[in-house]
C-alpha cells in the first residue's frame, strides 16, 4: 500500500487537513508525539551514561531512524493483512528459533543468535509480535469467549516459543513472550476463575521450576534480589550499584552529566538494562516521574487505541501489544530500583541497542495501523 | 453466549487491565519515593563512600642550607608511578611500550607486577621527573597512576655527605642532621578528597581538607667554602699515602660551631647505589682512636694545674728511655733535662709520663674529663660516641703512665677539636654545635684563663723551628698545635707498621679563631708521622679557611709563602 493512496473509507469531510493528512499517512499524533519525546529523552541520557561518546549517540539514533520507518511502513497495512499474515510470521519465526536452537551463535553465554549472513538477528524478536498476532488470529476466528479446545490451542500456541526461548537461555524475553500471549487470552475472555487457577498452579509450580527448570545464574539472581547485600561484590553489585545511583539523586538529580556512579563506572551496564539508574540519578525524583508519566501516557493511548478497535483480533493485538510494553517497563524499572530479580530487559525505547528498538515500534506501528484504519462510522 | 462483533472484549476487562496498570505505576512511583525521598541520605552516603576518598599530600620537606645560606640539600617535586596490578594487567600486550618509557626490563616489569597480582598498589618506579611521567600517563593505560612525592637531591653532594646524611625513598631522615632533625625538616602531610572511579583512578581533586604543611629550613653551621677545601685537601692526602681513611673537623673556637666536618672515604648521597656504612659513616663522630701524642697538652695542663709544675720546670728524661715494671716507655732520642714546654715541642713520652706520675690520679682525670673525654659532645648527631676513659682510682702506674701520652684511652676527632677548641679560647670548653648559632652559649671555663695561655704558648713552640710541627706553618698566620703519631692497637698489643697520623690545633695563635683536627688513618706510603702527613693538611686548610673568613694575619711572612690553591676552578666543581 502506497502512501499515497488515499484510503477508501475515511470520510474527508470531517477532518481538517492536518489530521487528514496524518490520517493518509497513518499516523496516530498522541502516540507519535509521546514516543519522541521519548526516543529524545533517551537520547540524552544516552550521551551521558556514554561518557559522552557522540558515536554511540549517533549509532542510536540511526537506528531509531530505522525503527521510526519501520512503523510507519508497518502502519501503512490494514489490521487485516496484519491478520492475513499472523500464521505466516509465527510459523517462520518458530521454524528459526529452532534453526537457533540447533546451529544458532553463541553470545555471552547464551544461544540467541542466528547469523543471516549479512547480519545477526534474534529469532526471539520476531516471536514478541507473533505470539501475540497468532494467538488473536486464533482467538478471533470464533466469537468470544473462546472456547476450552481454542483455549488450549492458544496456550500451546504461546507456549512452544516461550519455551524455546527460556531454553537459550533467555529469561527476559521468554517472560514478555508469554505475557503478550496470556495477555490476549486475559482480553478474549479467560474466566477469571481460570485466571486464578492457573496462577495458584503456577504458584505451586514455583519451587519445581526453581529446583529444575532454572539456571544456576538465574537461580543466583533471584537470591540475590532477595538480599543483595549477600554478595555486594559479585551478584548483589548490579542492584546495590543501581539503588544508589537512583536514591544519592535526590529530588532534583545530580544534574545531566554529572552523576557520580555512573560516571565514575560503578554502575554496570549502564547504556543498555540500568540506564534509568544513570536517568534517576541525574533529573532526580522529578524526572524519574517525568519519563513515568510519558510512558503512562503512551500505554493509555494504547489501551485507548484497544478500546476503539472495531473487531476482535484488532482489540486483542492492541491491548496485548500495549500491555507487554507495559511489563517490559515494569519488569525494568522493577529491577533496576531493585523491586524485581535481575532479568535481562530493557528499558523500552530509551535503553542503547538493536533489534529490540525496531521490534516495539512495529508494535506501534500495529497500534498505529489499528487506530487509523477505522471505519468512522457514528457509534 | 456469542457477543456482537464490534464489542468483542468486555469494557469491564479492559478496565481491569487499566487499573492494574495503574496500580503497577504506583508501585513504581512509591518505589521512587522510597529510594529518592527516604532512602536518599543513606544512599548519598553510599556512593560518595564508593567515590569520595582521603588520600595524604607529600609535604615539600625543609631545605638545609650552609650557615651563608648555600643550600646543601633541597627537595624537588618528582612523580613515581605505581599501578593496581589487576587492572593493569588488562592491557597486559602494551606492557612493553611502558617499560620501554621507564627503562625497565620487560620480563622484571612482568615479575613485579604478577607477583603482587592481589595487592591493589605496587610502585612501578619511583622518583621521576615529570616530564618523563607526563609521557607515562599519555600512553593512556589503565591502572597505572601517578604520586606526587618530593626527592632529595644534595648539591655539594659527597663534600657535605656525612653531615648532612641522607634520606629514605620514603623522603624520612636516614642518617646524618637530615635524621638528627627530621621532625624539624619533615612538615606535616596534608591530605584532600578526591573523586575516584570503579578503578580507583583520581577523577578530580573535590576539596583540600588539610594543608600539608611543608617543613622549615634548616641552617647549619657549615661553612660550604671551608667544607669543600677541607674535602679536597683530605681527599688528596687519603689518596697520595694511600690511607684507609682520614677526618677532618674545624670548629669555631668561640662558639664552638663546627665549620667543617670531612671524611673519607666518602660517598655520593645522591646515588643510592653507594650507600655502604664503610663509606656513609661519618667517621668524625663515630670513630674512636687512641690520641697518642695529640693528649699530651692535657696532661701538661693538669700538671700546671697543680701548682707543682710551671712551664719552664725541667724534667729529667733520660736516657730516652723509662721502664715502669716490664714495660719501656721510650722517646725517639735522649732529650736530657727539658723543659715542659720542650716535653711538648719534642713530643717526649718519658717527660710526660714522668709528670703525670707525679700528680694525683684525681687530678688528672678530673682534667680529661672537664675536657670532655670519655663522653661524648651532647651534639646529638646520630651514632656519635664517646670514647673511653677508664676512672680514676683503678690505675696502675703503668696505665697512668702511657694515659698522659694518650693511650688507654679513645676519642673521636670532634671530642679532639673541642678540646683544643677550649685551649685556643682560654680554656673555655663550648658545646659543639652543627647549627648556625646566633648567639654564643655560655662556655664553661675548665683551666684558668693563665693555664691555657700558657699552653698555646707551648703548643706554637710545636710548629716553631725544632718542633714537630713545623710542617703545619701558615704564612702571615701564628699556629698553635700537636701532632700525633699513633700505633694502632693489634691483637695483643701495638702494631709496629699501622699508624695513624694526627695533627690537632688552632690559628692564629694570638687570637685563636680556629681549631682543627686531621686524622690520617693507616697512611701507606713509608711516611707515618702526624708531622708529615697530617700537618701539611692541616696547614693548607687552615691558611684557607683563615683567608676566607677575612682573619687578619697576626705574623709577618717569614719564609716563602705557599698558598693554598684558592679559587681554583676545580674547587668549585666538586660535585
Amino acid at each position: 500500500m502506497s502512501l499515497l493512496d488515499p484510503p477508501a473509507y475515511t470520510d474527508d469531510n470531517r477532518l481538517g487537513m492536518g489530521r487528514r493528512l496524518l490520517r493518509q499517512m497513518h499516523i496516530d499524533l498522541p502516540l507519535l508525539l509521546s514516543l519522541l519525546i521519548l526516543v529524545g529523552l533517551g537520547l540524552f541520557v544516552l550521551y551521558s551514561a556514554a561518557d559522552q561518546n557522540p558515536d554511540k549517540v549517533i549509532a542510536q539514533g540511526l537506528r531509531l531512524l530505522l525503527a521510526f520507518g519501520v512503523m510507519l511502513a508497518i502502519a501503512q497495512f490494514d489490521p487485516y493483512t496484519l491478520r492475513f499474515w499472523s500464521p505466516w510470521l509465527y510459523g517462520v519465526g518458530l521454524a528459526m528459533l529452532i534453526a537457533v536452537l540447533v546451529i544458532g551463535d553463541v553470545g555471552k553465554g547464551a544461544q540467541r543468535w542466528l547469523d543471516l549472513g549479512l547480519f545477526r538477528f534474534q529469532p526471539s524478536e520476531i516471536m514478541k509480535l507473533a505470539v501475540p498476532m497468532m494467538v488473536a488470529w486464533t482467538l478471533s476466528e470464533s466469537g468470544l469467549p473462546p472456547t476450552r479446545r481454542r483455549l488450549l490451542l492458544a496456550t500451546g500456541i504461546l507456549l512452544f516459543p516461550t519455551l524455546l526461548v527460556a531454553k537459550q537461555p533467555d529469561l527476559g524475553t521468554a517472560l514478555l513472550i508469554a505475557s503478550s500471549g496470556l495477555f490476549v487470552l486475559l482480553l478474549a475472555g479467560l474466566r477469571w476463575r481460570v485466571v486464578l487457577g492457573v496462577f495458584l498452579t503456577l504458584s505451586a509450580a514455583a519451587p519445581v521450576v526453581w529446583h529444575y527448570l532454572l539456571h544456576d545464574y538465574q537461580r543466583r539472581r533471584v537470591l540475590t534480589f532477595l538480599n543483595p547485600e549477600n554478595d555486594p561484590l559479585g551478584a548483589g553489585y548490579h542492584i546495590i550499584q543501581s539503588t544508589i545511583a537512583i536514591g544519592s539523586g535526590g529530588a532534583y538529580g545530580k544534574g545531566w552529566l554529572n552523576g557520580t556512579q555512573s560516571h565514575l563506572d560503578f554502575l554496570p551496564e549502564r547504556s543498555t538494562d540500568f540506564i534509568f539508574a544513570v536517568f534517576s540519578e541525574e533529573f532526580g525524583f522529578l524526572g524519574a516521574m517525568l519519563l513515568l508519566t510519558l510512558y503512562l501516557l503512551v500505554i493509555g493511548r494504547g489501551l485507548y487505541i484497544a478500546a476503539q478497535a472495531q473487531d476482535t483480533y484488532s482489540r486483542l493485538l492492541a491491548g496485548s501489544l500495549t500491555l507487554t510494553f507495559f511489563v517490559y517497563l515494569f519488569v525494568n524499572i522493577g529491577m533496576v530500583s531493585g523491586l524485581l530479580p535481575v532479568v535481562g530487559v530493557p528499558l523500552p525505547l530509551i535503553s542503547y541497542g538493536g533489534t529490540s528498538i525496531v521490534t516495539l515500534m512495529a508494535a506501534f506501528g500495529m497500534l498505529m495501523s489499528i487506530q487509523t484504519h477505522r471505519k468512522l462510522i457514528a457509534t | 453466549m456469542s457477543k456482537p462483533l464490534h464489542k468483542p472484549v468486555s469494557a469491564f476487562r479492559l478496565a481491569v487491565v487499566g487499573g492494574v496498570v495503574l496500580l503497577a505505576g504506583a508501585v513504581l512511583v512509591w518505589r521512587a519515593v522510597d529510594l529518592h525521598v527516604f532512602n536518599r541520605d543513606f544512599l548519598k552516603n553510599q556512593g560518595d563512600a564508593r567515590t569520595l576518598r582521603v588520600v595524604p599530600v607529600a609535604a615539600h620537606r625543609g631545605m638545609i642550607t650552609d650557615r651563608n645560606g648555600e643550600p646543601l640539600a633541597i627537595s624537588t617535586p618528582v612523580d613515581s608511578v605505581w599501578v593496581q596490578p589487576k587492572v593493569f594487567a588488562t592491557a597486559h600486550d602494551r606492557w612493553p611500550e611502558l617499560a620501554r618509557l621507564l627503562k625497565l626490563d620487560p620480563e622484571r616489569l612482568q615479575r613485579l607486577v604478577l607477583a603482587r597480582q592481589d595487592r591493589e598498589f605496587v610502585y612501578l618506579k619511583r622518583h621521576l621527573s615529570p616530564q618523563l611521567a607526563e609521557r607515562v600517563m599519555a600512553l593512556g593505560l589503565p591502572g597505572v597512576n601517578l604520586q606526587r612525592e618530593y626527592r632529595r637531591y644534595y648539591p655539594a653532594g659527597e663534600v657535605t655527605a656525612h653531615v648532612v646524611g641522607f634520606t629514605d625513598i620514603d623522603d624520612r631522615g636516614q642518617e646524618g642532621l637530615e635524621l638528627a632533625y627530621d621532625e624539624w625538616l619533615r612538615g606535616t602531610p596534608g591530605s584532600k578528597r578526591v573523586l575516584r572511579d570503579r578503578l580507583g583512578r583520581v577523577v578530580r581533586n573535590v576539596e583540600q581538607i588539610r594543608k600539608p604543611e611543608p617543613g622549615r629550613n634548616l641552617a647549619l653551621s657549615l661553612d660550604r667554602r671551608i667544607q669543600y677545601l677541607a674535602y679536597r685537601e683530605l681527599k688528596r692526602a687519603v689518596f697520595r699515602h694511600r690511607a684507609r681513611s682520614g677526618s677532618l673537623v674545624i670548629l669555631d673556637v668561640h662558639s664552638g660551631e663546627v665549620l667543617a666536618m670531612v671524611n673519607q672515604p666518602a660517598f655520593n648521597p645522591n646515588d643510592r647505589g653507594q650507600f655502604r656504612p664503610a663509606q656513609t659513616r661519618n667517621r668524625a663522630v663515630t670513630d674512636v682512636f687512641e690520641p697518642g701524642s695529640t693528649i699530651k697538652p692535657f696532661t701538661i695542663a693538669a700538671a700546671l694545674l697543680s701548682g707543682r709544675y710551671r712551664p719552664d720546670s725541667r724534667i729529667d728524661t733520660s736516657p730516652g728511655h723509662y721502664r715502669l715494671g716490664r714495660a719501656v716507655i721510650r722517646d725517639s732520642r735522649d732529650y736530657g733535662r727539658i723543659t715542659l714546654t720542650t716535653v711538648i715541642q719534642k713530643s717526649s713520652n718519658v717527660g710526660a709520663s714522668k709528670i703525670a706520675l707525679s700528680l694525683p690520679d684525681a687530678l688528672l682525670y678530673r682534667v680529661h674529663t672537664r675536657f670532655g673525654f670519655g663522653a661524648d659532645t651532647g651534639s646529638g648527631f646520630p651514632g656519635e660516641v664517646g670514647g673511653l676513659l677508664n676512672d680514676a682510682g683503678h690505675w696502675r702506674r703503668i696505665e697512668k703512665a702511657t694515659l698522659a701520652y694518650g693511650y688507654g684511652m679513645s676519642v673521636t676527632a670532634l671530642q679532639l677539636a673541642r678540646a683544643y677548641a677550649a685551649l685556643a679560647d682560654d680554656g673555655r670548653l663550648h658545646p659543639v654545635r652543627f647549627l648556625r648559632v646566633e648567639k654564643p652559649e655560655t662556655a664553661r671555663q675548665v683551666v684558668p684563663v693563665r693555664i691555657a695561655r700558657q699552653i698555646r704558648r707551648m703548643l706554637e713552640a710545636v710548629v716553631a723551628e725544632g718542633g714537630t710541627g713545623t710542617r703545619a706553618r701558615i704564612a702571615g698566620y701564628r699556629v698553635a698545635g700537636k701532632t700525633g703519631t699513633v700505633k694502632k692497637a693489634a691483637a695483643g698489643g701495638y702494631s709496629e707498621d699501622r699508624y695513624i697520623a694526627v695533627f690537632a690545633g688552632f690559628a692564629p695563635a694570638s687570637r685563636p679563631r680556629l681549631a682543627m683536627v686531621v686524622t690520617v688513618n693507616e697512611p701507606r706510603d713509608g711516611v707515618y708521622y702526624g708531622g708529615q702527613v697530617a700537618a701539611p693538611v692541616f696547614s693548607r686548610v687552615m691558611a684557607g679557611a683563615l683567608r676566607l673568613l677575612g682573619v687578619a694575619p697576626d705574623a709577618a711572612p717569614a719564609h716563602p709563602v705557599r698558598l693554598a690553591a684558592l679559587g681554583r676552578p676545580d674547587t668549585e666543581a666538586t660535585p
